[in-house]
């Protein structure tokens, strides 16, 4: 596979210490008066791969929205590329250079797969459309053989690089993916870890968000745990899958 | 039969090809060869047994109003997915815009074609005031609201008889004129001339929107408003756009019967109108141009020509003993129960829809290459 997606050089994709792209500082956001994250601080370097991963209700999606613009945060700030983005709108942060692929990963089923990229190209003219279709088309050779097919008659595993291949179509310096293994069968859970690894390894930035704390810390170069709104645990991903704490919450030992 | 249509498939689609890509050039030798036929074929039986030419032309003229109103609410309905059940608001707005410009009441005498962008441009501004409180609202709760604001505006335009004389209406609203003509009651073919340069020019300006940027923000919107944010869709500005626009075009058709009725009062812009236009829209398959054109103009001459003349085209034969004029309303219910069992997607649905309304039937086929996005991404 030579496609990158970001035409400029890019630092080695394992290394951790890269430019700091994405920082949330001390984030607390809330639902009305549900304080659903009590003072989240993350941060994302250029070429990683984050994972938050914590039980359901933990706040993982609730991060997400908040760095992607659908929620705002109370206190605290988000850091994109040194500019606050906390009170910038969703649509906004998509063409400052955040692409996600949302939870469930909301295609557009009446829509082919064609007009869905393009659709994730919406920021771009005509031609980079085009261009970049191309390249999601490389990368997952089986969106090509449906590209005149409705969205929604994809299976779930097709869908979800559609979901992934869409979010990409914004040329995004980071990737938010949120529960990518979300309903899929072991095998295609496999896939698209294979695939998100091999993105990252063009040269993109992604924090993942994932109850699949296994796979997603087998991939990631370092992982945030969340309980209840809060940062339980960080580290190196090789150190988090050693955590006494982790394997017995997250990966199913007793 | 399906020898047939496989041998006239390709002209078919080769034509389509050449439409879409002149699709400004083509859409005025369509309107153009529509006005002239449209004459003619009320000439010829059985259409000339209900009405002389005359008179089916005025209505053709009166038709040309709901066509613009259909088109409009399709922008709202059809291609952001928005329902509006009280859009004849803009309607009135667009009236009384006129009304307020060039009559007696008022005492100013603008002229008509100019009134007609200002008339559009209030209904607009009207779209967005409407819009703006109802960004937050889907589906069933935006229905009720638009529907408030349907009854509103005629209960204003009814009640402030200060300013509107009230139930009585404004009257003696002046007829357009050109330099050196002037048109008048009793010539129905400069009304139905001018509709048809309206109707044209807002079919090829509504193309234009939905092949635009902005129609791909509305079909974003339509399909699913999470994600098109998600992908750099501004749904504020994209919503109020689609409810500007959407009235913009009610604005023009308020103008052009205020000034061809000199006549203008509350109970013309009743809920009757919202719904008629929905219905229109609906049965000539929303979200498709030409479909909701024709759509609005077949409904229009069938519920005020065709039903109306029935009764007297049918003396003498086994069926003149129906009074068809009382069954008017029963007969057209029938027909939009009859038409939302049997082809739910409308006379001339757009492909979307179809995709959407028989989706179990095209799972077993692969889905047709159509849609504008695909033609505007290669």
């Amino acid at each position: 596979m030579t496609a990158t997606m970001e035409p400029r050089p890019v630092p080695d994709a394992t290394s951790p210490d890269g430019r700091l792209i994405l920082e949330l500082d001390s984030v607390h956001t809330y639902y009305g008066h549900i304080h659903a994250l009590q003072g989240i601080s993350l941060k994302v370097h250029e070429g990683e791969i984050v994972t938050l991963i914590g039980a359901n209700g933990a706040g993982k999606t609730t991060t997400l929205k908040t760095i992607n613009g659908l929620l705002h945060p109370r206190q605290g700030k988000v850091v994109f590329e040194g500019r606050d983005i906390s009170h910038t709108p969703a649509h906004r942060l998509v063409h400052e250079g955040i692409g996600q692929a949302p939870e469930g990963r909301r295609i557009f089923s009446r829509l082919t797969v064609m007009e869905n990229l393009q659709m994730g190209g919406f920021t771009r003219s005509a031609a980079e459309v085009a261009e970049d279709a191309e390249r999601v088309f490389e990368l997952f050779p089986r969106l090509r053989e449906r590209a005149r097919q409705a969205g929604g008659t994809l299976s779930g595993g097709e869908q979800q690089m559609l979901a992934i291949g869409r979010a990409l179509m914004c040329r995004p310096r980071v990737l938010l993916l949120d529960e990518p293994s979300l309903g899929l069968s072991p095998l295609l859970v496999q896939q698209i870890f294979a695939i998100i690894k091999q993105i990252n390894g063009q040269g993109m930035t992604i924090l993942l968000v994932e109850q699949n704390a296994l796979q997603a810390l087998t991939i990631a170069n370092r992982g945030y745990v969340l309980q209840t709104g809060r940062v339980a645990l960080e580290g190196e991903a090789s150190m988090l899958q050693q955590n006494e704490m982790v394997r017995k919450a997250y990966l199913g030992e007793i | 039969m399906t020898g047939l249509s496989a041998r006239r498939l390709p002209l078919l689609d080769r034509l389509r090809a050449a439409s879409s890509s002149h699709r400004s050039i083509s859409s005025i030798v369509t309107m153009a060869l529509i006005t002239a036929l449209l004459p003619i074929i009320a000439t010829i039986p059985p259409f000339s047994g209900f009405n002389p030419q005359s008179v089916w032309v005025n209505s053709f003229a009166d038709a040309g109003v709901y066509v613009l109103l259909a088109l409009g609410l399709n922008i709202v309905v059809g291609l952001a997915g928005l329902l509006d059940l009280g859009y004849a608001a803009f309607f009135a707005i667009g009236a009384y815009t006129y009304a307020y410009g060039a009559s007696p009441f008022s005492g100013n005498d603008f002229p008509f074609w100019g009134m007609l962008l200002v008339g559009a441009f209030v209904a607009a501004m009207f779209g967005l005031l409407l819009g703006a409180p109802t960004l937050r609202l889907r589906g069933d709760y935006l229905a009720i609201v638009t529907l408030g604001f349907g009854e509103i505006v005629p209960t204003v335009f009814l009640n402030a008889d200060r300013y509107t004389k009230g139930t009585n209406g404004i009257s003696g609203v002046y007829l357009p004129s050109l330099p050196g003509y002037q048109f008048t009651f009793t010539d129905p073919w400069p009304f139905y001339i001018t509709m048809a340069v309206i109707v044209t020019v807002a079919i090829i300006a509504i193309f234009r929107l939905q092949e635009s940027r902005l129609g791909r923000a509305w079909m974003a919107i339509r399909e699913d408003e999470l994600a098109a944010t998600s992908n750099g869709v501004n749904a504020v500005s994209t919503k109020l756009l689609a409810f500007a626009l959407g009235a913009s075009t009610a604005g023009l058709g308020g103008v052009f019967v205020a000034s061809k009725l000199a006549f203008v009062s509350p109970d013309q812009f009743g809920f009757t109108v919202s719904f008629t236009v929905l219905a229109m829209v609906v049965l000539g398959g929303m979200g498709n141009i030409w479909g909701v054109a024709a759509g609005a103009f077949i409904v229009w001459e069938i519920l005020t020509v065709i039903l109306k003349q029935l009764n007297a085209v049918l003396a003498g034969t086994p069926l003149s003993g129906i009074d068809f004029l009382q069954y008017q309303y029963l007969l057209y219910g029938l027909a939009l129960v009859a038409m939302m069992l049997l082809r739910p997607e409308g006379l001339f649905p757009s492909a979307r829809r179809r995709r959407e309304l028989h989706a179990a039937e095209e799972a077993e086929e692969p889905a047709a290459p159509t849609g504008a996005l695909e033609g505007a991404g290669q």
